[in-house]
């Protein structure tokens, strides 16, 4: 298994845990994931990328749409990466300016504005 | 000198293989320089992912072959394709990555890692395909 997605709630919002190196074989999963929840109608999401082993500009646009299906839906989207190697990824490509990259799913919830 | 070779089965899955491969082969360099292992293995992803995407554009079925020359002053990879090919001066830039246009691009920041990464990214490419050749320099050059 090159990606996995692990689905669970958390407090008023949903996380979508992501395991495994996150590239163009990898993309549909978490797509389709996020897809998935989007059609619920859920407010606030939460991808947790702590055991993304490596990720690249493929991995990136993924995150990339789901803050643009998200946001179309009027949901909120947080993604946590602690992971240096994963942050500077996001870094080089200029999207640390577009997403706030958390430590962990806790301070991601207590920094969003739905809770 | 020496050299790694990889005929890769146009499919996505292999991707991981090849970063694996790859990075191997330039971490046992010892000259390169600490972190430059993560950069060769993300060049390495892009370079073939732009390839994955041009053969199945055209659906084309032959292997992508990579190279990884070792041993010198620099660690040399190629990528070649059989996709349709691409004008690289005609890559249209992004929007600005704080508007809303920028969401609505899932690619296209492949191309810019690679000279962002390598210490030199060569991209050949005509309407038999495109060979990205991707220098990384090693010891104290």
């Amino acid at each position: 298994m090159q990606l996995d997605v692990h689905r669970y709630a958390h407090e008023s919002c949903v996380v979508l845990a992501v395991l495994g190196e996150l590239d163009l074989a990898g993309a549909p999963r978490l797509r389709q994931s996020v897809v998935s929840e989007t059609a619920t109608g859920i407010r606030h999401l939460v991808l947790d990328l702590t055991a993304v082993d490596f990720i690249d500009s493929t991995g990136l646009g993924v995150v990339v749409g789901a803050l643009r299906r998200l946001r179309a839906h009027g949901a909120e989207l947080s993604v946590v990466c602690p992971e240096q190697r994963i942050r500077r990824v996001f870094e080089m490509c200029d999207l640390d300016r577009v997403f706030t990259l958390h430590g962990t799913v806790d301070d991601a919830v207590s920094a969003s504005g739905s809770v | 000198m020496g050299s790694v070779e990889i005929a890769v089965p146009p499919v996505a899955e292999y991707l991981q293989m090849v970063r694996a491969i790859v990075g191997a082969a330039a971490a046992l360099d010892d000259r390169l320089q600490a972190g430059r292992v993560a950069d060769v293995r993300l060049v390495v992803s892009e370079a073939v992912t732009n390839a994955l995407r041009a053969q199945a554009v055209a659906h084309v079925a032959d292997p992508i072959l990579v190279r990884c020359d070792l041993g010198g002053d620099r660690i040399v990879v190629e990528v070649a394709d059989h996709g349709p090919g691409f004008d690289p001066s005609a890559v249209p830039d992004l929007p600005e990555v704080e508007t809303p246009e920028r969401l609505r691009h899932e690619s296209g920041l492949g191309v810019s890692l690679m000279h962002q990464l390598a210490d030199s990214a060569v991209l050949d490419s005509g309407p038999d395909g495109t060979v990205v050749k991707l220098t990384f320099v090693v010891g104290n050059a």
